[in-house]
């Protein structure tokens, strides 16, 4: 098992951290998109946070790992069992890596007992490994389309259904979408864009010292992993248990009307499309507040977040050379003033 | 060590043997090396020196390795020898611990250069494909081979991640005839330095980070795969500890290919300056290393420099020089009946050019292997039973692509705002068409010739950055410009999209293709090209930027074969909209 590196110990890139948080302290704000430069620790971040996330229960000897109280979505499995024993796992962190086939993703016939013992059993893939957890795609623009298709469809119903080879399986799988990805790669097919709740762009860091300070702790890390991780520990603990109370917190944080209004103020200012990108701000304020150790979401919260849940739900201008974060954070300095 | 230069002065040969050395010492740690030259004797000296330095053979892998090779998935043969599935391993699991050798790495497909991107951060591969789902170790170093004698270069994914870019292009077999640089035995001493752990002076870092923000290098790889080439240089020579001569050999070797700009004096201040803000900051750092730390960053900063002209300022020409040749694009064209993607698999015979989808035909058999071994008599040999029906073939889904082309005429008789517009039209049409994954180019002509300014790209970002700066004024080398945009036209084709030209010019020729003016010349020429392009079946659109059109521009587009839109006043969104028509117009008769 290689050591991953710590969380805390990411250098800037605050929004990305945040977002990744945001998601973390609500899995329903339903997924991140990190997208930007080459060498600014993507996939580092998106993989340190599998290190922060508190256990959660689950129903024993559920392959799916059921939540035992979630009467709604059981797997047919644990539909049919009497009594719900439960234990604490892992929330898993899956990565769906480029050039996975269909078959590991979905799921399908066993291969192994139906070629040696000639049975019929389902063998689950990633979707179902993901489910009640992360899935992480690296190089989310470079994801073959017919596998972008079926991740929509799961994505948007939370129930994976595959019918193949005779099989006839319905599973629940709601996971957290984290895509990671370089735009000069090529763009996000909007359908897929709209699929994540949180869009945060990173860039490399300009100034020298954050440079210089990257590149000493990424250097001690690979050369002593031990004592690197070592010196972290306190800071990821901490992290760990704010996370851990964030969570607990989470529903009693109240969301006042006027937070409220002033959502909806903003998303009609910025012409965004439809209903979700409102309750996305909504949501991701309330996490943010929780996580702040706020009892109700306020104006605070939501310039915080706004730029990130709303700056890929706007309508494309090529020609206006400002990137969308600043056509968001414009339009909140105009809403909330200076 | 970098005393024994070969005779007469060939820096470039010496730095790439320089280069092999040290990814010789951790070919992992440096990830690999992006060797541009073609083909020849001095290449296979190189390669040569290399594989001795190793002391391991380098594993060659084809640009267009399909998925399942490199990782690892279902094998075919013991599958079938023993009727159960057995997996097997990919290319990069088998690679851990030695090298693999990446030919034609600038004709690589994005996909296979993100798999090999990815490798090459985790050192590790994970693979979830044909039934298996594995994570194995994968710590390699990778070998580009960089061919590109034209515009075309390594994915940028690659070359970030790759620690050394020598460049023996214009190198001959004579300018290496010196002693190498190392011995394996040196080599294998310097690994076990390595090991034992080799320290940098204490700033190192800032030093390099210095250095690399100098040059406009953005990515902090480059001075993480710097620090790690000066440790290997530093043990190369034996040392425990490196030198500011490791460190400023290191700089120049990783940093100075990747420089996108000179260092202006005032960056160096500037540098200087945040560099002593730091310093302040971080008081536990011991304060009397201020001087030290001014003399080491500025010997970085002197040594890369140094090297940068040459190198710099050589491959800027190289792509200018490349992208004026008029001549077809090296490499096989990849026509075949199977493009496009794979989506799926469905019931049918793998005869007739279509793939047999392996898993796939095995998964449907694979209920039926008890009856059907149970019908076979008792002493038959132990296989699969594969009946006719069991049979898949993976399904290509192929999108009717298109590859649209601007000919932007950018002469004085045009003006300038034509081409603020054209920017705006392609732009605009990247925005709108990439759900269709469609690509745009831009071929701009003026002056004495003719320039691809836009590779065929979908990436909006590369597109504004390209755009950013297109100048304008000077002749109208009509038929240069028609040329460069059948030439972009041709590898479109070739790739398997439809090209589409769109013309903008008021098809007033005055310069012809030998650059000299001519007003008549230029006309036939132009004319000529036109022809050209008609007869090769290009569909085209010119639209007529005059302010007041005259019979030039629709002469022109009679021997295009093109649709004539006099469009004086146009604006990029009344452009974009015309440049979509003419495109599905295109789509559908093809």
């Amino acid at each position: 098992m290689r050591a991953v590196y710590p969380f805390s110990a990411i250098v800037g890139q605050d929004e990305m951290k945040l977002a990744l948080l945001v998601a973390a302290v609500d899995q329903g704000v339903g997924g991140v998109l990190v997208f930007g430069d080459r060498g600014t620790g993507k996939s580092t971040a998106v993989r340190a946070l599998a290190g922060l996330l508190p256990p959660m229960r689950a129903v024993v000897g559920c392959r799916y790992r059921c939540d035992p109280g979630a009467n709604g979505a059981l797997c047919e499995e644990c539909q049919a069992r009497d009594k719900l024993a439960s234990h604490q796992v892992p929330v898993p962190v899956v990565d769906l890596p480029l050039g996975a086939t269909e078959d590991r993703v979905v799921g399908a016939l066993d291969l192994e007992r139906a070629l040696s013992r000639g049975e019929k059993a389902f063998e689950p893939g990633l979707l179902a490994r993901a489910h009640r957890g992360f899935l992480y795609i690296d190089e989310v623009n470079l994801l073959e389309d017919h596998l972008v298709d079926l991740l929509l469809d799961v994505a948007a119903t939370g129930e994976n259904v595959v019918e193949r080879e005779g099989l006839s399986v319905r599973h629940p799988a709601r996971f957290v979408l984290v895509g990671s990805g370089n735009p000069e790669e090529g763009e996000l097919r909007p359908q897929l864009l709209d699929r994540f709740g949180l869009s945060v762009e990173v860039a490399t860091p300009g100034d020298l010292p954050t440079r210089v300070e990257v590149v000493r702790r990424r250097d001690a890390f690979e050369r002593d992993s031990a004592a690197f991780l070592a010196r972290w520990e306190k800071e990821e603990t901490r992290l760990r248990r704010r996370l851990a109370a964030a969570r607990k917190h989470l529903n009693g944080v109240a969301v006042p009307d006027a937070a409220l209004e002033r959502a909806a103020a903003l998303c009609m200012e910025l012409g965004t499309d439809g209903l979700r990108g409102e309750l996305t701000l909504i949501r991701a304020a309330r996490a943010l507040a929780s996580f702040e150790g706020d009892d109700a979401v306020d104006d605070a919260h939501l310039r915080r977040i706004a730029p990130a849940a709303l700056r890929h739900r706007l309508r494309r201008d090529p020609l206006d050379e400002a990137g969308s974060g600043t056509r968001v954070e414009r339009a909140v300095a105009e809403l909330f003033g200076a | 060590m970098t005393g024994d230069a070969p005779t007469g002065d060939a820096p470039a040969w010496r730095d790439a043997s320089l280069a092999a050395a040290l990814f010789a010492v951790d070919p992992a740690g440096l990830g690999g090396i992006a060797l541009r030259a073609r083909p020849g004797p001095v290449r296979e000296r190189w390669l040569a020196d290399l594989g001795r330095l190793l002391g391991f053979g380098l594993r060659k892998i084809p640009p267009n390795v399909p998925d399942g090779r490199l990782l690892g998935g279902l094998d075919l043969a013991a599958t079938l020898a023993t009727g159960r599935p057995v997996a097997e391993r990919g290319l990069l699991a088998e690679a851990d611990g030695g090298c693999l050798l990446l030919a034609m790495a600038e004709r690589v497909q994005p996909g296979t250069a993100a798999i090999l991107a990815a490798a090459l951060d985790q050192a590790e591969v994970a693979s979830e494909r044909d039934g298996f789902g594995s994570r194995a170790r994968a710590r390699f170093g990778l070998v580009a081979l960089d061919e590109g004698v034209e515009d075309e270069r390594l994915p940028a994914a690659l070359l970030d991640r790759l620690a050394f870019a020598p460049d023996l292009a214009e190198v001959s077999l004579r300018d290496g005839d010196g002693e190498g640089v190392a011995t394996p035995a040196q080599i294998m001493e310097a690994r076990a330095c390595l090991d034992r752990g080799v320290g940098v002076p204490p700033d190192t870092v800032a030093a390099l980070c210095a250095a690399a923000h100098a040059l406009g290098v953005t990515s902090l790889r480059a001075p993480l795969l710097a620090l790690r080439a000066a440790r290997a240089a530093a043990a190369l020579a034996g040392r425990d500890d490196a030198t500011p001569d490791d460190v400023a050999l290191a700089a120049r070797l990783v940093l100075a290919p990747r420089a996108t700009q000179l260092p202006s004096p005032a960056e160096t201040d500037a540098a200087d300056e945040s560099e002593g803000q730091q310093e302040t900051s971080s008081e536990a750092q011991s304060g009397q290393n201020e001087e030290r730390d001014g003399t080491l960053e500025d010997r970085v900063l002197a040594a890369t420099s140094a090297a940068i002209p040459q190198n710099l300022l050589a491959s800027l020409q190289l792509q200018r020089d490349g992208r004026a040749r008029t001549r077809g694009r090296a490499g096989a064209s990849q026509v075949g009946g199977l493009k496009g993607r794979p989506a799926g698999a469905r019931r049918g015979d793998p005869r007739a050019g279509r793939r047999l989808a392996l898993v796939e035909t095995l998964r449907a058999a694979a209920p039926w292997q008890r009856l059907r071994r149970e019908a076979q008599p008792a002493d038959a040999p132990r296989r699969i039973e594969v009946r006719r029906d069991d049979l898949r073939v993976t399904r290509f889904v192929q999108r009717a692509r298109t590859c649209t082309i601007f000919a932007v005429d950018a002469s004085g008789s045009a003006a300038l705002q034509r081409l603020a517009e054209a920017k705006g039209a392609v732009e605009r049409l990247l925005a709108e068409s990439y759900v269709r994954r469609d690509q745009v180019a831009l071929v701009a002509f003026r002056g004495r010739g003719a320039e691809i300014l836009l590779p065929p790209t979908r990436s909006l970002v590369r597109a504004k950055r390209s755009l950013a700066a297109l100048p304008g004024g000077g002749g109208t080398p009509l038929a240069a410009g028609l040329d460069a945009a059948a030439l972009v036209a041709e590898a479109a084709r070739r790739r398997g999209e439809t090209p589409v030209i769109v013309v903008l010019t008021d098809g007033r020729a005055n310069v012809a293709r030998d650059g000299i003016a001519d007003r008549a010349r230029a006309d036939g020429e132009a004319l000529s090209s036109a022809k050209l392009l008609r007869a090769r079946g290009t569909a085209c659109l010119l639209i007529d930027i005059a302010p007041r059109p005259r019979r030039e521009g629709a002469a022109l587009a009679a021997a295009l074969g093109a649709r004539y839109l006099p469009l004086p006043q146009a604006d990029a969104a009344l452009l974009s909209r015309a440049v979509g028509e003419a495109r599905d117009r295109t789509l559908r008769a093809s």
